[in-house]
């Protein structure tokens, strides 16, 4: 699939922006006032960045206000919804801590899961999708979700939490690469149930069907080079995981420590990102011979 | 409302004879040029129709594969017209968050509501088959009608009154009308012919069908052998040729 560039921006930083939120929400030594202040605008500035680099990749964003309307059925308009809710279900509860230095924990972790659900929902656009096998699997949403939590909590400051959710990122990460190679051949699509004409012998493209580009292949047909993709998958494992681990459980979480840390993070969790839209196979892609 | 209705009254769609097809794209120009001049929606466009890198918005596409078949013998080419096969199970409507896209429960045509399109474009990744494609220049998602503005358009005489591809073809390799009903004509061919879903590991559950070509007829080895040169003993007109001219 074609990694486009604000769809890669949104799903990473809204993703740290919620996890970040959720953290908050139930924070065990409640940030107040000033303090709280900078947590929840950084919470807020990455999130709210997020949704809007998504709207740029809208080709009609004049209608983008009618995508809070089929919740019922679509993943997309699931996640508009919740992280509107999201949203504002956080703002008493940052309201309370930064102006009137009170804290009121059942709002907060409601505010926590509803931010966890957007990720949850963010991932589920991309997991529904069968016909894109490599994220037609389950380990897509305990990715998002395990990014946003590490990215969460190394901007929320939490050690402890940090290091665990790092050690799990690292694991469902991996993971992920590694059953979603097989997934395309797992799921069963060639060029012969493609056309059906599998059932006569082997296809082949013979001439494709124009000799340009097309939406379709420009938006679908994406394909990116062995060797480039496993030097990226050690790049971003090391950035998003590894080095924010040593550097945490090594020095601390001073502010200094802690920024260097989540950008190093960020950075590796944008590389695994590019490379989940990247790698991925669309099977309209058997029609073009690619 | 983007969820799909449990039934449709009827199963419009296309039957598509791949035996038949000669690969002219003649159904691909007949479909850009109704949706192009028709009223309503906005035409499909093209961007740098003249320049170095023309790119276009078109509904169906004609690919040609080769095909050699498992038990050795010659390869053939298969033309393959490939649009929108308005699927019972869509994906491609679920997925749509602003309620453009839908599937009409009276003819199970589906269809997208440019004026409700935000032009997302995840319904075109949820297609397995690359039937919808944005258009570049309205910003708004493009698919196969089933030409419902000429089917039910009662201004058009009797003849023209079905999809613009199925009216042009040369070859007589489009056949429109209600799979739903299994003693409409096309159903019947289907029946026929074998006529198969693509792609069904999709769980899309398409409407239209494809007719496999037909088993080409196989030359036996023995009138080969008949008439190469050097076999001894040719028969038919081959072998009075050779006496013929033996005897010269
Ligand atoms: S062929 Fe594609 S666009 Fe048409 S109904 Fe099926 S999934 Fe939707
Ligand atoms: S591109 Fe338009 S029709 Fe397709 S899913 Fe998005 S809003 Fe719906």
């Amino acid at each position: 699939m074609h990694p486009a560039a604000s769809v890669i921006v949104f799903t990473t930083l809204s993703g740290a922006g919620f996890g970040l939120l959720a953290f908050l929400g139930i924070g065990e030594p409640a940030p107040t006032g000033l303090r709280a202040f900078w947590f929840y605008l950084l919470g807020y500035g990455l999130a709210v960045a997020g949704l809007l680099a998504s709207t740029l990749h809208l080709a009609n964003p004049r209608n983008a206000i009618k995508a809070f309307r089929e919740w019922r059925s679509s993943w997309l308009s699931r996640e508009a919804v919740l992280s509107v809710t999201a949203l504002i279900a956080v703002a008493p509860v940052a309201f309370g801590r930064v102006f009137l230095g009170q804290d009121w924990p059942v709002l907060g972790v409601i505010g926590a899961a509803l931010c966890l659900l957007v990720v949850f929902s963010t991932s589920m656009i991309y997991a529904q999708l069968r016909t894109v096998p490599r994220w037609n699997t389950p380990l897509t949403p305990v990715v998002f979700l395990a990014f946003a939590l590490a990215g969460g909590a190394i901007l929320a400051g939490r050690l402890q939490a940090a290091l665990a959710a790092l050690a799990v990122l690292g694991c469902v990460q991996l993971a992920a690469w590694i059953v979603g190679d097989r997934r395309f051949a797992q799921a069963g699509s060639d060029a012969g149930t493609a056309t059906g004409l599998g059932r006569i012998g082997r296809v082949r493209l013979l001439e494709p069907p124009h000799a340009g580009r097309n939406y379709v292949l420009d938006e679908m047909a994406f394909r990116v080079g062995r060797r480039h993709a496993a030097k990226l998958r050690i790049l971003s494992l090391v950035g998003a995981v590894v080095l924010p681990g040593i550097l945490l459980a090594t020095l601390g979480t001073g502010v200094v420590v802690t920024a260097v840390a989540a950008i190093l993070h960020l950075a590796g969790a944008l590389a695994s990102r590019w490379l989940f839209f990247a790698e991925a196979r669309h099977v309209v892609g058997l029609y073009y011979g690619r | 409302m983007t969820s799909l209705p449990t039934t449709t009254e009827r199963k419009l769609g296309l039957v598509i004879d791949l035996d038949t097809c000669v690969g002219c794209h003649a159904c691909v120009v007949a479909c850009k040029g109704w949706n192009t001049v028709a009223d309503d929606g906005a035409p499909l466009s093209d961007v740098d129709a003249y320049g170095p890198d023309p790119v276009g918005t078109f509904l169906n596409r004609v690919h040609s594969f080769e095909v050699t078949p498992d038990d050795g013998g010659a390869a053939r080419v298969v033309h393959f017209p490939r649009s929108c096969l308005h699927c019972e199970d869509a994906p491609c409507v679920t997925v749509c968050p602003t309620g453009a896209s839908f599937k009409r429960a009276e003819d199970g045509i589906v269809l997208v509501n440019e004026d409700d399109c935000m032009g997302c474009g995840l319904c075109a990744w949820a297609c397995p088959y690359g039937a919808r494609e944005l258009d570049l220049a309205a910003g708004v998602m493009k698919k196969c009608t089933l030409c419902v503005d000429r089917i039910y358009n009662e201004n058009l005489p009797d003849a023209d009154r079905v999809p613009a591809c199925v009216r042009t073809c040369p070859a007589g390799a489009r056949h429109f009308g209600d799979l739903g009903d299994p003693e409409s004509e096309v159903s019947r061919l289907v029946a026929a012919r074998d006529g198969m879903a693509l792609m069904p590991e999709c769980g899309t559950k398409p409407v239209n069908r494809y007719l496999p070509p037909r088993p080409r007829d196989v030359t036996s080895d023995e009138r080969l052998d008949d008439a190469a040169e050097g076999s001894d003993r040719p028969s038919g007109f081959l072998g009075w040729l050779d006496r013929m001219l033996e005897a010269l």
